[in-house]
């Protein structure tokens, strides 16, 4: 609860700071104290410390997972606005409200991470979905901006209404809104065939893909991701799609039983489908930021391995992956906001004018590609894993790897043009304490992917 | 303990070099640490050292674990003469940023010498890839013309074996008993007849692939002519020696069963690749693509002399391993001092080696003879014994495969004729003074071909554990 009432009043207060002060800076730094004060009322939580209760009459219900979650995604919040905070600033000219959105969509994230309730899943994806129209229509100037935002508000307006019809089933089923577990014929050992449970439960699966962007759900994410302002791409691909897989497996890992078998028919086709529009998109993109949300849809396709089986090994799985993915993804946008343009050719010969630069970079394209001693490779491996214990088809695993394969051709081609073809990068000018700023997320990469219990541990301990 | 601190060396050499922006000091430090590892694994070779085994990824139940055996010292000892031999012999070949190279070659040495220690298998998974990045980067800086397209087709192609090679891991991962990496855990894998062909299949062609053996093999020509010739020596002498490495580390031991039912398809396959590639190595006119074809046959006979499964071939297989690494070495240090002096690699334009530098035809001549396996050469005791278990398999494969010995002989000798005889050409008359370090490089590599040839008890001594628990149950 400390998550959920403190984002709630940090994003009140941020919405009034610029009565107190109109110097963007001033403003980002009582931003970033906020959050700080966020992570710890959400670790006052998780240990225990201080703990705010109230009665909820079970539609919320905190699990260390859960809080966990929230930690790592608040973190991640953190790290975003600490590296992006110059750049939010040039957008618009109120900057304090874009902090106060975060915080609304934190609030969101805390809800997503702890409903045990239809009606609060829907509460928090609303919470969540509001302010990120506004989001992406921040730049008020741009067209594009302006169309992505009606294209998004639209279309997720539409999901939403799926979502809801998808509960209203549920409920006709069940005659609750609340996440049950569903009845288990003793004979047969196989769950009651319910239609209305089904059809419910189909409709909150497709608003949920759309929600995470998976195919055939994704149409509006690279339309959306390309025309947002850059920095709030990085937003939205990372923490938001991130609360939306939180979201997703919290719904399914006990529901699922419900569809019985044909759930891991539909899933499967949804990861393949996913995955090969995804990767096979992404080889075609001229722009980076067009390949980006491409190669977001299709590392979607990956974090949907968690969903497959149910056992606790997925959650920790969906978790490291999300760490190891909203990094890279950070580091790969807060580069890609420095660039003149978006296309591959102005990344030529990056690392002869901005070897360090080149090199980070390069750190986060092998992590989102899986290479081994980078976090994004014992995320692959755990998801891997997360399928083998779940007994699914060897056959998935040949495709999924058939397409990390396939990564590498995109990711690595913004490498080729970094180091080996010449000319000159256009780029704007980029501050020693920025790469430092992308270093010390290298750094966590690595470390993670040396040690990726660095990040169970804390869970356990 | 002192396999981790050998397994540092290069990799300490590595970050310090980074910092290097001299060319002097540069490969005073890359030659020194490579001699190190040289004096290292020479330790190693007398000195029983005991594994190294520490907690790694609790969570996984992986472990940092090190193990040393015959095969280990020999591969690693291979890896430790081939890395102070081309520092030493490309000293003074112009490259750019000197500094980076070395560092990277010496990224790939770690990653080499972990991949032929690692008894975990997702340590093995990490030091194989280990390996492969920094040639990546090496190949498409300092590579030829095409560099960065064949470059990335090596890439993808290896990775996507690895990959395999990964769910391979897992499948068995998933089924062990105590949900370890470490290899007598996964020998003992709760699998079915069918399900371990399946995984057989899946790790095959991660070393399939990296030998690479006929259909696989399509990357590699194509990659030893693009990449700079320092990276081709470390590819051929010693990073193709991983696949190989791989069967009898892995392949052998955990599954026999499929091991033996899929001989007759590998060695058809093996056997096939080696007269194909000899075909081709006969009508090339470039030096390096034919050294790279005539490595491909080498592989082939090696990988078929492993699939037949006798004990003799396989102890053939294991000294040829040594063998072939040195001799394709040398050959490659004798084409780049050509190519560097000549500035061709093109066997119509060169000529009358022999008059206008003695020394390098004599060594050119005499590695050549090593090439076709000549009597007293080292590789004949390998190639003798390689044919002799292949006969035992299978005489008609032995006597196809054997065709590949007089093909050797004629493209090889061949290329002699061309390079080292006839009438001094126009590019031969460029060359200037000899390469003294390459120069005696070469010699030192000679003494090893021929006294190996001569006396190669120490190398069946130093293998004789590694084959007693591959055939002894």
């Amino acid at each position: 609860m400390n998550a959920i009432i403190v984002s709630t009043l940090l994003g009140v207060i941020m919405m009034f700071v610029s009565w107190l002060t109109s110097s963007p800076k001033i403003q980002r730094n009582i931003g970033l104290a906020g959050m700080l004060l966020l992570i710890l009322a959400n670790l006052a939580h998780l240990k225990g410390w201080w703990v705010i209760d109230i009665d909820t009459k079970g539609m919320l219900a905190f699990n260390p997972i859960g809080l966990f979650a929230n930690l790592t995604l608040f973190i991640l919040t953190f790290i975003y606005v600490w590296i992006n905070g110059e750049e939010i600033d040039k957008i618009g000219n109120h900057t304090a409200d874009f902090y106060a959105i975060f915080f609304f969509i934190l609030c969101g994230v805390s809800i997503l991470t702890s409903f045990n309730n239809l009606l609060m899943l829907f509460i928090g994806i609303e919470i969540l979905s509001i302010p990120l129209y506004i989001l992406t229509g921040a730049d008020k100037k741009n067209l594009l901006s302006n169309e992505a935002s009606l294209k998004y508000f639209l279309m997720g307006s539409f999901s939403t209404g799926i979502l809801l019809l998808g509960i209203a089933f549920i409920y006709g089923a069940t005659g609750s809104f609340h996440l049950a577990i569903p009845i288990i014929n003793p004979k047969t050992q196989m769950v009651k065939e319910n239609f209305l449970m089904s059809a419910g439960l189909i409709l909150l699966f497709v608003s949920m893909n759309f929600k995470v962007s998976a195919a055939p759900f994704h149409f509006w994410t690279p339309d959306v991701y390309d025309g947002a302002p850059t920095v709030f791409t990085s937003f939205m691909a990372t923490i938001v799609k991130a609360a939306g897989f939180i979201a997703f497996i919290k719904v399914f890992e006990i529901q699922r039983l419900a569809l019985g078998y044909s759930w891991s028919i539909i899933l499967s086709f949804v990861i393949v489908a996913t995955l090969l529009i995804g990767n096979i998109t992404a080889v075609f993109q001229r722009s980076v930021k067009r390949m980006l949300a491409y190669s977001s849809i299709a590392q979607a396709g990956f974090m949907l391995f968690a969903l497959y089986g149910n056992s606790i090994f997925n959650t920790e799985a969906l978790l490291l992956y999300i760490v190891a993915y909203s990094l890279a993804t950070i580091g790969l946008f807060a580069v890609l906001v420095k660039m003149k343009d978006y296309s591959f050719e102005s990344f030529n010969g990056l690392a002869k004018k901005h070897p360090v630069l080149a090199l980070l970079t390069t750190i986060f394209l092998c992590s989102l590609a899986g290479i081994p001693l980078t976090a994004g490779f014992f995320a692959k491996f755990y998801m891997l894993n997360a399928l083998f214990t779940a007994n699914a088809g060897t056959w998935l695993l040949i495709v999924a790897i058939l397409f990390a394969a396939v990564s590498i051709y995109y990711y690595f081609k913004l490498i080729q043009v970094m180091y080996f073809t010449a000319g000159e990068p256009a780029i704007n000018e980029v501050n020693k304490k920025y790469e430092l700023k992308l270093m010390v997320v290298a750094i966590i990469i690595v470390l993670l992917g040396l040690f990726p219990s660095l990040l169970f541990n804390y869970l356990y301990f | 303990m002192f396999l981790l601190l050998f397994l540092l060396i290069p990799i300490v050499a590595a970050l310090l070099l980074l910092f290097i922006k001299s060319n002097a000091s540069s490969n005073s430090v890359s030659i020194g640490a490579g001699i190190l590892t040289l004096i290292g694994s020479i330790y190693l070779l007398m000195v029983n050292a005991g594994d190294y085994d520490t907690s790694w990824l609790p969570v996984l139940n992986s472990r940092f674990s090190l193990h040393l055996d015959g095969l280990s010292k020999l591969l690693i000892l291979l890896t430790s003469i081939t890395f102070p031999a081309i520092f030493i012999s490309t000293k003074n070949n112009e490259i750019a940023n000197r500094n980076i190279f070395l560092s990277l070659m010496m990224f790939t040495q770690a990653g080499l010498i972990g991949v032929f220690l690692a008894s975990d298998a997702l340590l093995f998974y990490f030091f194989w890839e280990l390996a492969l990045i920094p040639v990546y980067f090496l190949c498409s800086i300092w590579g030829g013309e095409k560099r960065v397209a064949v470059t990335f087709k090596f890439f993808i192609y290896t990775f996507l074996g690895s990959l395999f090679m990964l769910i391979g891991i897992i499948y068995l991962y998933a089924n062990t008993a105590d949900h370890s990496f470490a290899i007598d855990s996964l020998k003992h894998a709760n699998i079915s007849g069918g399900q371990s062909a399946t995984v057989f299949a899946l790790f095959f062609i991660a070393f399939a692939i990296k030998m690479p053996i006929f259909p696989f093999h399509t990357w590699q020509p194509d990659a030893y002519e693009q990449s700079p010739t320092a990276v081709t020596m470390v590819l051929s002498a010693v990073m193709v020696k991983m696949g190989l490495y791989g069967v009898i580390r892995w392949l052998m031991p955990l599954f026999p069963a499929a091991f033996l039912a899929h001989s007759n398809i590998v060695v058809t396959l093996s056997v096939i690749g080696i007269l194909y590639a000899s075909f081709i190595a006969i009508r090339q006119d470039d030096v390096k693509r034919l050294i790279a074809y005539s490595s491909i046959a080498h592989i082939g006979l090696m990988n078929a002399a492993l699939f037949a499964h006798y004990q003799i071939g396989v102890q053939g297989a294991l000294v040829q391993l040594f063998s072939h690494g040195i001799n394709v070495l040398s050959l490659w240090i004798i084409a780049d001092i050509i190519e560097q002096q000549t500035g061709t690699r093109s066997m119509k334009a060169l000529g009358g080696l022999a008059k206008k530098q003695p020394t390098l035809a004599i060594l050119l001549v005499a590695f050549s003879f090593a090439n076709i396996a000549l009597p007293l050469t080292n590789a004949f005791v390998g190639e003798f014994l390689m044919f002799n278990g292949l006969f035992q398999f299978n005489p008609w494969m032995a006597a196809l495969a054997g065709v590949s010995v007089v093909l050797a002989a004629i493209y090889t000798l061949n290329m002699v004729q061309k390079v080292a005889y006839g009438e001094i050409s126009e590019a031969t008359n460029q060359m200037q003074l000899p390469n003294k370090n390459a120069q005696m490089v070469l010699i030192v590599l000679l003494v090893i071909v021929f006294f190996t040839g001569i006396y190669p008890q120490p190398l069946f001594d130093l293998t004789a554990d590694t084959l007693t628990q591959l055939f002894v149950k």
